[in-house]
């Protein structure tokens, strides 16, 4: 029975050094769950205290509505797969995903058909006998998997167990963990720092930065609607154009260089300065626009990509579709940039907080 | 429930009591005896109360501090030698292809593990007044040897027995670095010598010290060399403490409290100074290929190994010429050896030492055993939940460097003598039991087993046992079903070093024996002071076999990457 996961407040210090600065989520029973974000932003962390292994030093955690904040590691019910997949080297892949079930004093003929049936559903039953040291990595990671998945535990963490794995490898495995995922339906917390890996992977996305979370939603709502300017950067890539604008009517008119305007749909009331977020494939070539000069192009097969220069000095960056058009613009051109204003998001440059709807 | 400071509950894990464990029996056996020690050199039965008076009584008579001269003396000069032959015998063995390499290198190993007093002992035998190379050279020639006796034959003796300290710890260094270092030298315009001035030997400075460090430490607190080779009135700290205390004309533990004070502090300044001048110089690296060996071949191949050759048969020469002597017949009235072969004086150890050799083993046994489990605590203790208690135990760790081993003995016999009285009225003391040998071999030749454990432990991933907690394990069964089993390796061959040591141990034993708990090295050596060359021979023989089959398993077991240092 998979349970749902309440971070409360949760905070974690080293001395001067708030690792993780009173995050509060909710994990749906069944989730597959993402904490993504740089490095040092404290996912691990977080996931190292739902795990037991690093102390809760203020708020809670709960299963369900069970606090579990002083309940030992090992007594959590919890399945991890570790970043480095901290395989037993003393024990051979079956004695390794039969570890688990030995600790929780499941009946002795029982456990090696679940071995068996766990070996098959990550592929590799007829590694049954093979020490750590005749593996290769995706085979350890299938391995890392298999043993903490058997065990059927409430929750299942994952620790960036990817990232050792070579770029194909990665894609493969992925999928392999997301369709394994939804046939366990089992809680999962993942945590990772490739963007890309977390849109493909999760159901949501916590992103996080500097011990704080900056956003949460499903892939899409974080993709086409960053909370801030942290997550449009770095989700995918934005162009940060500094602004002003005034609203009127919930639209916000946003006076761009180049006497450009275009009228955004916003939220609520605000008159000032703001910062209009692009992303490059959300740009595109128009009539009229905000005026620039081509510096480079770099064709990368399905889309081009190209170094526009404002007459600010400010560099653009956006991407055409070869599909949509038929050639490529010469370096030196002088281009207007325009885009659709319910793709783009807009902030308040102060508070950095989201206008546009 | 306890609360921590971050008012989160404080679960008292299995690694709790551990930690408890381990600092009652520091505190009981290291800790205490020390202090007592220490409160004992400040009394007098020639004052009332609190007194320095030993203190000025020991500084006012000649013939107590030109022991402090002579015991600097006979530290610094071999230091100087050994870091003169130990440091070149490194280079040579890591950057040519000197042949026999590894059985050099054993032998140096072999030649480290043996009590120093052997070497002594054997160099008497050879160069000796009656010696056997003394004889030849006197006879043949009219030679006359200079004598082996006093300040020179110790620093001889001490300098063969401990360069291996200097070779063992440079040679590392030397082998781990990193090859662009010296190559960007050479791009830089520097040749083979002026490289090997200007970036090799500063690069391995903090080497040089440690090793350094250790040939100072052993030389100040060995017993046993100076014990057999003082002759006349040469006398040294640890020979004073022994005698103050142990005389037939009264011992005075006050005073040799106060002596041992004096050593112990020594000891301390000088490891102070080493940190700190090594904290300056301490370089990180990580060599990612290790230094080219340069490939000789013929004549040029001969050159660069002999001087190798060399220094490791003489400094082997100790055990060779004890085994030998032990099947040599002997006049046992004379200090000669008479022509023929003769298991005779093995038959000896077998009728009247049978005692003797069985409590070595003994003992040396149950000591391991106690060693094993501790130090893979220990070392897991200072390793993963370092921590102040952590830090606090690694200091610990290094008190039987400071603390030399007559030191030690004399501690346990001040702190031990007297429990109390059962009702019956017979005193309860823990000197003269078989158990103070045995604890004693504890608290000394632990750190070889701790130091070996947690190198070994500081390569695995922590996770691993992560892992195993994960999945439903506790800590304390984790740590029995994975870690230990994973560190056994480690912890094994660094147990195997702290077993030779224990076998060899003299200098804590000789002051805690009894008639009763005689072991093998104290025979040996008295066996020598009194002139039972033979018999002295035959036993030393079996320690010297011993240590080097055990030596040579753990090289063998662990490829040679076992730390003996």
């Amino acid at each position: 029975m998979s349970h749902a996961v309440i971070v409360d407040h949760a905070v974690k210090t080293y001395g001067d050094f708030t690792a993780v600065n009173g995050i509060s989520l909710t994990i749906n029973p069944g989730e597959f769950f993402t904490l993504l974000g740089p490095s040092g932003c404290g996912k691990t962390t977080l996931l190292r205290m739902i795990a037991g292994f690093n102390t809760v030093d203020g708020g809670e955690i709960r299963f369900d509505d069970k606090v579990i904040n002083n309940v030992p590691a090992h007594k959590r019910d919890i399945g991890m797969v570790f970043q480095n997949y901290a395989i037993f080297p003393h024990l051979n892949v079956a004695e390794n995903v039969a570890y688990g079930l030995k600790a929780r004093h499941v009946p002795k003929d029982q456990i090696p058909p679940r071995v068996e049936e766990a070996l098959k559903m990550v592929q590799i039953d007829q590694l049954k006998t093979r020490k750590p040291n005749e593996l290769s990595g995706g085979q350890q990671q299938r391995v890392a998997l298999a043993r903490a998945f058997v065990i059927e535990p409430s929750v299942l963490l994952m620790d960036e167990p990817l990232s050792n794995l070579d770029a194909k490898l990665r894609v493969q495995m992925r999928t392999t963990i997301k369709k394994l995922q939804r046939r366990l339906g089992i809680t999962t917390v993942y945590v990772t720092h490739d963007q890309e890996e977390a849109l493909a992977i999760s159901d949501r996305i916590a992103v996080m930065n500097q011990g704080n979370i900056m956003q949460i939603g499903s892939p899409e709502e974080i993709y086409r609607k960053p909370a801030n300017p942290f997550v449009a950067n770095f989700i995918g890539v934005s162009n940060f154009v500094d602004c002003s604008a005034r609203t009127e009517a919930g639209q916000a008119e946003v006076r761009l260089p180049g006497d450009y305007s275009i009228k955004i749909p916003v939220s609520r009331d605000y008159e000032g300065e703001v910062i209009l977020s692009a992303r490059p494939e959300q740009l595109f070539f128009d009539e009229k626009g905000i005026p620039g000069k081509i510096n480079m192009s770099i064709f990368l097969g399905d889309f081009v990509q190209y170094e526009v220069e404002l007459a600010t000095g400010q560099v653009i960056e956006l991407n055409e579709y070869t599909k949509d058009v038929d050639s490529i613009r010469a370096d030196g051109e002088s281009v207007h940039i325009s885009m659709n204003p319910l793709q783009v998001s807009l902030y308040e440059k102060e508070s950095k907080e989201v206008l546009s709807c | 429930m306890l609360k921590s400071k971050k008012g989160q509950p404080f679960y008292k894990d299995f690694w709790f009591w551990v930690k408890i464990l381990i600092f009652v029996v520091f505190l009981l056996f290291l800790v205490y005896p020390f202090y007592t020690l220490v409160v004992n050199s400040f009394f007098s039965t020639k004052a009332e109360g609190l007194t320095l008076y030993n203190f000025q009584r020991f500084f006012q008579k000649k013939y107590y501090y030109q022991a402090l001269g002579n015991s600097l003396k006979i530290s610094l000069i071999p230091t100087l030698i050994s870091v003169l032959i130990g440091v070149p015998m490194a280079y040579l063995q890591t950057r040519f292809n000197i042949a026999a390499k590894t059985f050099w290198h054993v032998l140096i190993i072999l030649s480290l593990m043996c009590p120093p007093f052997l070497g002594a002992y054997s160099w008497i035998i050879l160069f000796g007044n009656a010696g056997l190379v003394t004889q030849f050279l006197t006879n043949l020639f009219g030679f006359q040897m200079p004598s082996i006796y006093g300040q020179g034959g110790i620093c001889a003796v001490f300098t063969l027995k401990l360069f291996p300290y200097v070779y063992l710890y440079v040679s590392g260094a030397m082998g781990s670095i990193d090859r662009s270092v010296e190559e960007c030298a050479e791009n830089l315009g520097s040749g083979k010598l002026r490289r090997l001035i200007t970036v090799t030997v500063p690069v391995v400075m903090p080497s040089i010290a440690a090793g350094a460090l250790m040939v100072f430490m052993t030389a100040l607190a060995d017993y046993g060399t100076p014990g057999i080779l003082a002759g006349g009135d040469f006398r040294t700290l640890p020979t004073l403490i022994y005698n103050e205390y142990l005389s037939e004309t009264g011992g005075n533990a006050n005073l040799a409290s106060a002596i041992s004070m004096i050593i112990v502090i020594i000891s301390l300044l000088i490891l102070f100074i080493q940190k700190a001048w090594v904290a300056r110089k301490n370089y990180t690296m990580s060599a990612l290929r290790p230094p080219q060996i340069t490939e000789y071949h013929g004549i040029k191949r001969f050159w660069v190994t002999l001087p190798v050759a060399l220094v490791a048969l003489i400094a082997f020469i100790p055990q060779t010429v004890v085994v030998l002597c032990s099947f040599v017949k002997t006049n046992y009235s004379n200090f000669v050896f008479e022509e023929g072969f003769t298991f005779e004086h093995y038959a000896e150890l077998g009728r009247s030492l049978t005692s003797q050799i069985s409590n070595t083993f003994v003992y040396s046994t149950v000591a391991i055993i106690f060693i094993l489990i501790l130090g893979i605590l220990m070392s897991y203790v200072i390793i993963r939940r370092r921590g102040k208690t952590g830090g606090a135990l690694d200091m610990l760790m290094m008190a039987p460097y400071v603390i030399p081993g007559s030191v030690l003995g004399l501690c346990y016999i001040v702190a031990f003598n007297y429990l109390g009285r059962t009702p019956d009225g017979t005193v309860i003391k823990l000197t003269g039991t078989a158990a103070i040998i045995i604890i004693s071999m504890i608290i000394r030749k632990m750190p070889y087993t701790v130091r070996s454990g947690s190198a070994y432990l500081l390569q695995m991933d922590p996770s691993v046992e992560e892992a195993s907690i994960n999945l439903g394990v506790s800590p304390m069964k984790t740590f029995i079903k994975v870690t230990a089993r994973l560190m056994l390796p480690g912890v094994l061959s660094g147990a195997i070093i702290s077993w030779v040591t224990c076998i060899n141990e003299l200098s804590t034993s000789i002051m805690l024996y009894t008639g009763k708990t005689m072991t093998i090295t104290i025979a040996a050596y008295t066996n020598i002071v009194r002139n039972s060359v033979g018999t002295g021979a035959a036993l030393a023989s079996i320690l010297t076999i011993t240590s080097g089959v055990l030596l040579i398993i753990v090289f063998r077991a662990s490829k040679g990457k076992v730390s003996f240092v």
